[in-house]
C-alpha cells in the first residue's frame, strides 16, 4: 500500500509537476513556516504514516489530549470570550467591564497599569506618567472594591494579568468577594503569576528568581487548599512570542518554564496531582495559519507527556494543558488599521481550530493606542461570528487527520522537545534565563524577522507591499488626563482615613514572615484587609528580598 | 586608522518592559557600524541624560509603548538643555499617536518612528542628523 | 574643543570634559595626546583594578557589586567597560551599563563603555589612556572590565595595580584562559556563582595550579568564592583588594612595577609614534606601492625593503 503510493507520488511528480514547473516556476525556491520548518508541495498519507492514532492522537478529553481537553469541546460550551481590558481609574474600568458583560462577554480580564504591576503606588516617583496608561491603577483594596462594584464575583470568572505582585492582587480579590458575600472556594479565575517570562520577555519583575518562586509556590499551596476553582498560574508563551520568538520557541520556552514551576512546587513538598490541574497556559496566535493550529495541538500533547513521563502525574487532569489565547499584537499594523480586523479574524479562527479554552481578540487600533469602545466591540463580534455563524465548533478538532497538520504537529513537538532538552542540560529554565540563552534565541528570531520584513521577503500587507498614502484619521482612545491626579488624590485620602497603627502592625508581621519561610498568603491577606497599599506591601518585600537586577544581555 | 564612530544611547524610559523594538534597533545601528550603549529597562529621564553625558553619545534613542511618552520624552530634552547640551540628537519610537507628535517635536525630539518603520530608515536618519563634528 | 579647555574641565571635575576627552582618545585624535601630556602630572593617584575572565563568568555583576561595596567605604570610582566591536561592521553593542544602573545617578561614579574597535595604537593603549584621564579627573579607584580572557585582555589588565581573574565552576575553557598567561598576572582569583556545583572543586584546582606556579612575589593570590547575584563574598573580595593595595605600598612592589610600567609605556609609545610617522609618510605614495608589488612578485624581499625604507626615513629626519 505504502509502496504503491510512493510510486504513484513519484509518477505525479515526474509527469504532472515537472511539466508544470517548466512552464510556471513556483513563487519561491522554498516555502518555510515562521519556525523555519520546510513546507513540502504536498502531504500524503506517507507523511503521517508513523502516527499511532491511539497513542499519539487519542480522543478528546483523554490523554495525551492532542485533540482537545474536553470530551465535548465547543459542542458543550463555547470558549470563554475574554477581552483584556483596563485603563485609567478603577471607576472607568468598571464601566468598561460592565459594558463588555452587557455585550455578551463571558469572562473578565483585568489589565493593570505598570506601577501596579511593578508594585508601586500611583504616587511613587517612578509611576509618573504611567498611572492608568496600559491598564487600571490599583493601589489598594479601596480601588479593587470600585473595580468590581456591581459585578457579581460568583458569576464571572476573572483573569488578572499580574505577575510579580500576583499574591497581593489575589488577596485583594478574595477580600472584595468576601465583602460581596462570596466565599473564596467559589471564586473562578486566573492570576498570571508567571515570573520567568517576565525576566525573559515582558519586564515587569520585582524580586530575584528565588523569592519570586517562593511567592508563586505559596499561592499554589494556598489555592490548592482553599480555592479549588482558581487557576494559580497562567504560564505564558504569548509574551515570548510578542518578544519575537518563533512558534516552536514559544512552545519550548513556555513548557520549559512550566517544568520549572512544577519542579519548584514538588520541591517544597506539594503532591503533583494536588496542584497540577490548576496550572493553565497562555499562547499567542500569529500569522502562519496552519502552523499555529498545529502548535496548539503539539503543545497539548507535549505537556501531557512531560507531566506523565517526567513528573509521574497519575491524574489525567494534571496532564491537561488548558490555555487562553490572544491574537498576536505584533502582527497589527499602524498602516491601514482596518486590515487588522481581517488578521484578527484569521488568528481567532486558528485558536478555535486549535482548541483554545478562552480567547482575546485584539482591536484594530492597538498599533496606534489603547482601543476605543467601537474597536473592542468589533473584536468581540469577531469571536461571536466565529462561534455562532461558521459552524467550526460543531465537531471536535476538525483539522485532525490532515496529512499536513499531523506532520506539522509532530515536527513542532519534536523541535520544541529538542530545545527543552537543551535547557535541561543547562540546569532548567531559570539557569537558561540567567545565562541569557533564552533571551538571545528570542532576540535573534526577532531581528531576523524584522530583516525579512525590511527586505520584502516577508510580506506585510500595507507596510511593505500594497501600501497607500494615508492620513491618520483614527479616533483613538485618550486616557482621561486627569486620571493620574484623581487616582493620587484618592490614594492620599485613603492613607488619611485608614488605621495606620493596624497597617503598620500587619506590615511588620509580613516582614517577619518574609524573613522566615512560612506561606506569605495569610500575612498578605491581613495587610490588604487593613488597606495597606500595594506599594507598602511590596516595599517590605523589596527590603527583605532585594530587587532583581537584569543581566546585561543584548 | 580607526575613525570617529557614531555613538548612540538606546534607552527604555519609564516602566514599560517591551524592549523588542529597542533591541532590534540597537542591533541594526550596530550592524551599520555605530557604537550602541544600551541601558536596559526602567530608566528615569535623569538616568538617561547622565548616561548620555558620561558616554559622550551623539544620539539618544528612546522607545516607549506604554503611553507615557508625553511625560517622559520632553523631560529628557529639558534636562539636556539644563546641562547646556545642544549637540545630542534625540529621537523616539513606539506607539505614539499622531496628535502627540507636534508637541514632542516642539520639545526637541527630532523624529518619532512608529510601528512598521524599516530599520534602514532609522539608521539613515541617525547617520544624517547627528550634530557633533 | 581645544586641548587646554578639556584639561581645564577635567581638572575642575567636569564630567562632560572627561567624557569628551575619552572620545578623543578612542578616535585617536592628536589633541588627546596633547591633553594627556598636560594631565600627566596630575595622574598616578588612582588605584587601578583590572577584572578579566571568560564571558559568562559574571564580570559586570561583580564590578557592579564591588562598586557598591567600595562606595560604602567612601571611595570614588571610575569604570571602563570594554565590549567587542563587530569585525564586520565596526559597530558594537555596549551593554555593561545595564548592570551598573544603580550607580548611574551617583556623582561619585563615572562609567564609560568602550568598543574594542581596531585601534592602531592597540586597545591596551586606548584603555590605559582612558584610565589615565579618569585618574586625572580625581577618582580614587578605576576599574577596567575586559571583554573576555584572551591575549589582548592580558595586555589590557596589565596596566592595573590589582588584577582580578574571574571564573565559574565547571566550564572547561577557563583552564585554557589560565594557560593563556592569566595565571601569572592574577593578584586575586574569584570563583563566581558559588551556588553552582563544582565551585569548591574549582577553588581547589586553582590553588593546585598556584602551588606549582613559580612565585615571583611575596603575595600569594587568594582564591575567593562569590555569588555576585546575591552579593555573597563581595565584602571579602573588597577586603582582599585593600589588602593587596597595602601590600603593594609596603613591599615596594608598587615602585618597581611603576618603573617597569613607565619603561614599557615609553617604549610602546615610541614604537607607535615612529610607526605612525613612517606609515603616514609612505602609505599612498607610488614608490611604496611599487615596493610592495615587487615584494609580491618576488623581485625584491621584505627584509631588504624594510631596512631601506627605515634607513631613508631616518636620514631624512636627521637633515
Amino acid at each position: 500500500m505504502k509502496e504503491k503510493l510512493q510510486k504513484e507520488l513519484k509518477r505525479w511528480e515526474e509527469e504532472s509537476v515537472d511539466n508544470t514547473l517548466k512552464r510556471f516556476p513556483e513563487r519561491k525556491d522554498e516555502f518555510i513556516t515562521s519556525s523555519g520548518i520546510q513546507v513540502k508541495r504536498l502531504y500524503t498519507p506517507i507523511d503521517s504514516d508513523e502516527i499511532d492514532y491511539s497513542k499519539d492522537l487519542g480522543f478528546p478529553g483523554e490523554y495525551p489530549f492532542t485533540r482537545g481537553v474536553q470530551p465535548t469541546q465547543y459542542r458543550g460550551r463555547l470558549w470563554t470570550m475574554r477581552q483584556y481590558s483596563g485603563f485609567a481609574t478603577a471607576k472607568e474600568t468598571n464601566e468598561r467591564f460592565r459594558f463588555l458583560l452587557e455585550q455578551g462577554q463571558t469572562g473578565l480580564s483585568v489589565a493593570f497599569d505598570l506601577p501596579t504591576q511593578i508594585g508601586y503606588d500611583s504616587d511613587h516617583p517612578l509611576a509618573q506618567g504611567e498611572v492608568g496608561k496600559v491598564g487600571v491603577a490599583i493601589s489598594s483594596l479601596a480601588d479593587m472594591e470600585v473595580l468590581f462594584e456591581r459585578i457579581p464575583l460568583d458569576k464571572v470568572s476573572t483573569s488578572m494579568t499580574i505577575n510579580a505582585p500576583a499574591a497581593v492582587l489575589l488577596a485583594m480579590y478574595i477580600v472584595v468577594a468576601e465583602k460581596q458575600g462570596v466565599p473564596m472556594e467559589k471564586l473562578r479565575g486566573t492570576i498570571q503569576n508567571d515570573i520567568l517570562k517576565e525576566y525573559v520577555a515582558r519586564g515587569t519583575y520585582i524580586f530575584p528568581p528565588e523569592p519570586s518562586m517562593r511567592l508563586i509556590t505559596d499561592t499554589f499551596s494556598f489555592c490548592s487548599e482553599k480555592m479549588p476553582l482558581w487557576n494559580t498560574i497562567s504560564i505564558s508563551g504569548y509574551h515570548i512570542r510578542e518578544a519575537g520568538s518563533t512558534a516552536v520557541q514559544e512552545v519550548a520556552f513556555t513548557l520549559a518554564d512550566g517544568i520549572a514551576y512544577v519542579k519548584a512546587a514538588i520541591d517544597i513538598g506539594l503532591d503533583v496531582d494536588k496542584f497540577a490541574s490548576r496550572l493553565s497556559f497562555f499562547f499567542g496566535s500569529a500569522s502562519n495559519f496552519l502552523e499555529e493550529v498545529a502548535k496548539f495541538r503539539a503543545a497539548r500533547r507535549l505537556w501531557a507527556r512531560i507531566m506523565r513521563e517526567r513528573f509521574h502525574a497519575e491524574d489525567d487532569d494534571s496532564c491537561r494543558l488548558r490555555f487562553h489565547t490572544q491574537t498576536a499584537g505584533y502582527t497589527l499594523t499602524a498602516q491601514q488599521p482596518d486590515n487588522n480586523v481581517v488578521r484578527v479574524t484569521l488568528q481567532a479562527l486558528q485558536a478555535v481550530l486549535g482548541g483554545t479554552q478562552s480567547l482575546h481578540t485584539n482591536s484594530r487600533d492597538e498599533a496606534l493606542s489603547l482601543p476605543t469602545e467601537d474597536s473592542v466591540q468589533i473584536a468581540l463580534r469577531t469571536q461571536q461570528i466565529i462561534a455562532h455563524e461558521t459552524g467550526v465548533g460543531d465537531t471536535i478538532d476538525p483539522l485532525a487527520g490532515s496529512y499536513y497538520i499531523e506532520t506539522l504537529t509532530d515536527e513542532i513537538e519534536k523541535r520544541a522537545m529538542e530545545y527543552i532538552e537543551k535547557i535541561d542540560s543547562m540546569g532548567g529554565a531559570p539557569k537558561a534565563i540567567e545565562s541569557g540563552f533564552i533571551q538571545r534565541e528570542i532576540h535573534n528570531s526577532a531581528y531576523e524577522f524584522q530583516r525579512s520584513v525590511d527586505s520584502g521577503e516577508q510580506v506585510v500587507v500595507g507596510v511593505n507591499k500594497f501600501t497607500v498614502e494615508e492620513e491618520q484619521s483614527f479616533d483613538y482612545l485618550r486616557i482621561n488626563p486627569a486620571a493620574e491626579a484623581e487616582q493620587i488624590k484618592r490614594l492620599q485620602d485613603l492613607r488619611k482615613k485608614r488605621d495606620d497603627s493596624k497597617v503598620k502592625k500587619m506590615l511588620e508581621n509580613l516582614r517577619s514572615c518574609a524573613e522566615g519561610s512560612v506561606n506569605l498568603m495569610p500575612a498578605i491577606l491581613e495587610s490588604v484587609k487593613e488597606y495597606a497599599t500595594i506599594g507598602e506591601i511590596c516595599e517590605v518585600l523589596r527590603e527583605v528580598f532585594e530587587e532583581y537586577k537584569a543581566p546585561d544581555i543584548l | 586608522m580607526s575613525s570617529r564612530k557614531i555613538r548612540v544611547l538606546v534607552a527604555k524610559p519609564g516602566l514599560d518592559g517591551h524592549d523588542r523594538g529597542a533591541k532590534v534597533v540597537a542591533r541594526a545601528l550596530r550592524d551599520a557600524g555605530m557604537e550602541v550603549v544600551y541601558t536596559g529597562l526602567r530608566q528615569t529621564p535623569e538616568m538617561i541624560v547622565e548616561a548620555a553625558l558620561q558616554e559622550d553619545v551623539d544620539c539618544i534613542g528612546m522607545s516607549i509603548l506604554s503611553g507615557a511618552h508625553m511625560a517622559l520624552f520632553p523631560k529628557v530634552t529639558e534636562l539636556l538643555k539644563k546641562e547646556g547640551v545642544d549637540d545630542i540628537l534625540v529621537i523616539g519610537g513606539g506607539i505614539i499617536p499622531e496628535d502627540d507628535i507636534p508637541a514632542l517635536k516642539a520639545a526637541g525630539i527630532s523624529k518619532l518612528f512608529g510601528p512598521g518603520t524599516p530599520l534602514e530608515e532609522i539608521v539613515e536618519f541617525v547617520r544624517n542628523n547627528v550634530k557633533k563634528a | 574643543m581645544s586641548a587646554d579647555k578639556l584639561v581645564e574641565g577635567v581638572l575642575k571635575g567636569k564630567r562632560r570634559s572627561l567624557a569628551r576627552l575619552i572620545s578623543m582618545i578612542e578616535n585617536e585624535d592628536p589633541s588627546a595626546d596633547e591633553a594627556l601630556s598636560t594631565l600627566y602630572k596630575h595622574t598616578g593617584k588612582a588605584h587601578v583594578i583590572g577584572v578579566t575572565g571568560p564571558p559568562g563568568s559574571g564580570k559586570s555583576t561583580i564590578v557592579a557589586r564591588m562598586t557598591a561595596e567600595l562606595r560604602r567605604r567612601v571611595r570614588t570610582i571610575g569604570i571602563v567597560c570594554v565590549d567587542p566591536s563587530s569585525p564586520f561592521s565596526g559597530g558594537a553593542l555596549l551593554g555593561d551599563r545595564i548592570r551598573m544602573q544603580e550607580h548611574t545617578l551617583d556623582s561619585e561614579v563615572f562609567v564609560r563603555s568602550m568598543g574594542t574597535r581596531g585601534h592602531l595604537g592597540g586597545l591596551a593603549r586606548a584603555t590605559s589612556d582612558a584610565v589615565r584621564a579618569i585618574d586625572a579627573f580625581g577618582k580614587d579607584i578605576v576599574i577596567v572590565e575586559t571583554v573576555g580572557a584572551g591575549q589582548s585582555e592580558v595586555e589590557v589588565v596589565e596596566l592595573a595595580h590589582t588584577v582580578i581573574v574571574t571564573d565559574v565552576p565547571g566550564s572547561g575553557d577557563d583552564i585554557q584562559a589560565i594557560k593563556a598567561g592569566i595565571m601569572e598576572i592574577a593578584d586575586i582569583f574569584v570563583v563566581n556563582k558559588s551556588d553552582l556545583d563544582g565551585a569548591d572543586k574549582k577553588v581547589t584546582e586553582i590553588n593546585a595550579m598556584l602551588d606549582i606556579a613559580p612565585n615571583m612575589e611575596d603575595w600569594r593570590p587568594p582564591v575567593l568564592l562569590t555569588n555576585a547575584n546575591s552579593g555573597e563574598g563581595i565584602p571579602e573580595l573588597v577586603d582582599k583588594i585593600e589588602e593587596h593595595m597595602k601590600y603593594l605600598h609596603e613591599s615596594g612592589t608598587l615602585e618597581t612595577r611603576g618603573l617597569k610600567r613607565s619603561r614599557e609605556e615609553l617604549e610602546k609609545l615610541m614604537e607607535y609614534k615612529l610607526t605612525r610617522e613612517l606609515l603616514t609618510k609612505l602609505q599612498g605614495t607610488r614608490e611604496y606601492d611599487e615596493a610592495i608589488k615587487k615584494i609580491a612578485e618576488r623581485k625584491d624581499d621584505p627584509y631588504t625593503v624594510a631596512e631601506r625604507l627605515i634607513a631613508e626615513f631616518l636620514v631624512k629626519h636627521r637633515e
